[in-house]
């Protein structure tokens, strides 16, 4: 049967199990969105702009697992679009954006809205595509989906030119997708993970060092329980990695890096063995590279060979997928029965709990004195049980979420690691509150990085999505303002805002419900309040203590053992 | 060190772009590049240049091996191999120094690809990149008045290819 291009787009789309896109319409994705019109598989949720509609791809495919797609028009549509690819290629999240392109005829002729988006976004993905005929179409989206979802993940463009959507042929769906060039390698290598499994049984004081690979392979959270529990070893998360593991699992040591606990960072300092998995040493994870886990000997798992002794050299370096290599350290550990060194894991833990013991992400909320935003994020955790789908921008309570909010599963926790990104949170919690939308999804966001993606809770009015956003209200570009304070004599250059709006007025003038909170004892309503609306969603301003600053803190390019506690 | 990698990619828009894409962005330098198509009319063969410590070959070989379209990468420094390169050069000649340029064309084997006017001399010659390094240099005093080169092609020695399969 012949068919346009835009319809075997949409019909590819459907085989690939799509039923959610985040776009935005323009001329030169006409075709596409007439052929959206007329189908019910597809839900499309329009955005407000097109940086969002890949954020909330992003945060849609987090915690669904699926991957995320996004429909963009050519030029700005497109350079809009740059960001959220960036992020997603930064944290290895699987999206496909389509983006229109000015006719064939007319590409390199300066056109109206036309941008060279191939080469833009060459850099700011996994892999991108030009569709050149009708009939590619097919394999490209095939391709796409493949290349997007499998290795390590990250985003896929595919730029198709009007002329391309509409033109007719017959279509044909390629049962296989099979490319010469890229085979990703998942099974762990024998010989490796039996010597991997020799140093753990031996290790006095072993580490496991997790990250998001951890979460982007299916199932590797109870295989990670299962590790640690059999080796009696702690369990250290990444930014990207959290929810990984309980938060109340004893074995979790809780983040470690820049903002990480004392006991995480004391604990990679001094360990024998790092176990890193899907982890890549981050330059916010490891401070000082070379007084990095200077003891350790360092195995590292991860599916993307380049990661492997980019930053940190490995000892034993095992490329494959996570969930696949745990299985079989897992089953290697079984087969020879094998028990790890407890009289030195004794010691080990007994050191351990001595750093635990600085309880090193303490503060002190005063009765009458301002609002800690610590104080903000553990009621959410209480009053959500861990259990929330917990969103945020990028700044200081971003890490302030990530230290105090304790999440009790996996899938649940959608950050911008890699790229920090403000503006991520809000689109992000959007999408993960499509994927689930039976769920609570609290958005923690700063006064200034909400203003960066606002224009999004017309989105969230549109399809009545009960977002919770929880600004810590500081006044200030607060991360900014705390480096300004400790690295530049306390500057404040250009970190203030003195003209912040109406935060409550913003959330009613979009349809809303905005509540403002002064004062500690207004806070546990508010929280009350705002988690039990399930039908619009609520903008909870939070004014908190104005200088607080993040710690534990690791100095750029300090030894992780060099951390500022308070 | 210098190091020639030898790769083969799919022969498809915008390949070039993608390894070149990836040097500038990662900070690695290409000393040259080549790119020619293979017996196989879908696949290209490049010879690439470059320098750096084991530590960031390993890294540039693991960045190009991530590249999609980007089949096989090897890199030939460590194996016995032949390398070549060839040079155009033009340089200026008289009915006095005429003799001799010849002479040492013959010497180093090269090809006198134009020598319409006596003024001129235009060789051709191919050999290590080395070695065009020093014909270049023992020609300037004739004064040379333009030079272009192919940059590096390599292979290993012995009776195994590198193919796609």
């Amino acid at each position: 049967m012949k068919m346009t291009g835009a319809e075997i787009l949409v019909e590819c789309l459907r085989r690939e199990n799509v039923d959610t896109i985040f776009g935005y319409p323009g001329g030169s994705v006409l075709h596409i969105y007439d052929a959206i019109f007329n189908q019910s598989d597809i839900k499309h949720y329009l955005v407000r702009h097109e940086q969002a509609a890949l954020h909330s791809a992003n945060g849609y495919s987090r915690v669904s697992g699926k991957c995320g797609v996004a429909l963009v028009t050519s030029g700005p549509g497109a350079t809009n679009a740059v960001t959220g690819l960036a992020d997603s290629l930064a944290d290895s999240i699987p999206t496909v954006c389509i983006s229109g392109q000015v006719p064939s005829s007319l590409i390199g002729n300066d056109a109206f809205q036309e941008a060279d988006v191939v080469g833009i976004t060459r850099s700011a993905t996994k892999h991108n595509f030009l569709v050149k005929r009708v009939e590619d179409i097919a394999l490209i989206v095939r391709q796409a989906f493949h290349i997007a979802t499998t290795g390590r993940p990250g985003p896929v463009l595919i730029d198709i030119p009007k002329d391309i959507s509409g033109e007719t042929c017959e279509f044909v769906w390629p049962e296989k997708v099979d490319m010469r060039s890229y085979h990703p390698v998942t099974h762990g290598h024998p010989g490796q993970i039996k010597k991997a499994v020799r140093s753990m049984l031996t290790a006095k004081r072993p580490v496991l060092y997790t990250g998001g690979g951890v979460l982007n392979s299916i199932g590797s959270a109870a295989l990670l329980h299962e590790l640690s529990h059999t080796l009696d070893a702690p369990v250290t998360n990444t930014l990207m990695g959290l929810g990984g593991i309980p938060h109340d699992d004893k074995h979790f040591l809780g983040m470690l890096g820049m903002h990480g606990t004392y006991e995480a960072n004391m604990a990679v300092s001094h360990c024998d063995l790092l176990i890193a998995v899907g982890a890549r040493f981050d330059d916010r994870v490891t401070g000082r590279l070379d007084a990095f886990a200077p003891d350790a000997k360092v195995i590292h798992i991860d599916v993307d060979p380049s990661s492997i002794s980019k930053n940190i050299h490995a000892h034993l370096p095992i490329v494959g997928d996570v969930a696949e290599v745990l299985t079989q350290l897992l089953e290697e550990i079984a087969r020879r029965d094998g028990k790890p060194d407890e009289e030195a894991l004794l010691l080990w833990w007994e050191q351990i709990n001595e750093w635990r013991s600085k309880d090193s992400l303490a503060f002190d909320q005063p009765e009458d004195g301002p609002i800690k935003p610590q104080t903000v994020v553990r009621m959410v955790h209480e009053k959500t049980k861990g259990g929330a789908i917990v969103a945020t921008d990028v700044g200081q309570h971003q890490m302030w979420a990530a230290q105090h909010y304790g999440f009790n599963r996996p899938h649940r926790w959608l950050t911008s690691g890699g790229l920090g990104t403000m503006g991520y949170g809000l689109p992000a919690g959007i999408g993960a509150q499509v994927a689930m939308p039976d769920e609570k999804v609290v958005i923690f966001t700063g006064d200034s990085s909400i203003q960066m993606c606002s224009q999004e809770f017309s989105t969230a009015f549109q399809y009545n999505l009960p977002v919770v956003v929880v600004i810590l209200n500081n006044g200030y570009m607060g991360m900014v303002r705390q480096w300004q304070e400790m690295f530049y004599e306390s500057r404040y250059s250009q970190s203030y805002f003195d003209s912040l709006p109406d935060f409550v007025k913003m959330a009613e003038a979009y349809g809303g419900t905005g509540i403002r909170v002064d004062k500690l004892e207004e806070l546990s309503p508010a929280l009350d309040k705002a988690l039990g609306l399930n039908d619009q969603f609520v903008i909870v301003d939070v004014a908190v203590s104005k200088e607080e600053n993040v710690f534990p803190m690791v100095p750029a390019g300090a030894a992780l053992d060099e951390m500022v506690l308070s | 060190m210098r190091h020639t990698i030898t790769i083969l990619v799919e022969n498809e828009f915008g390949v070039l772009t993608r390894v070149a894409g990836l040097f500038s962005a990662r900070g690695y330098n290409i000393e040259s590049l080549n790119v020619a198509p293979t017996l196989d009319e879908t696949v290209s063969r490049m010879s690439l240049v470059t320098r750096g410590d084991e530590h960031v070959i390993e890294q540039i070989k693991k960045q190009l091996n991530k590249l999609i379209p980007v089949i096989k990468v090897e890199d030939i420094s460590h194996l016995v191999h032949i390398e070549r390169e060839m040079l155009l050069i033009k340089v200026k000649s008289n009915s006095k120094n005429r003799a001799k340029l010849v002479k040492f064309a013959e010497d180093k084997r090269a090809k006198i690809v134009d020598n319409v006017e006596i003024s001129y001399l235009s060789l051709e010659m191919s050999g290590t990149a080395e070695e065009l390094d020093d014909c270049i240099k023992e020609l300037e005093s004739y004064g040379i008045i333009e030079i272009t080169r192919t940059g590096s092609v390599g292979m290993r020695r012995g009776i195994k290819g590198f193919t796609v399969d």
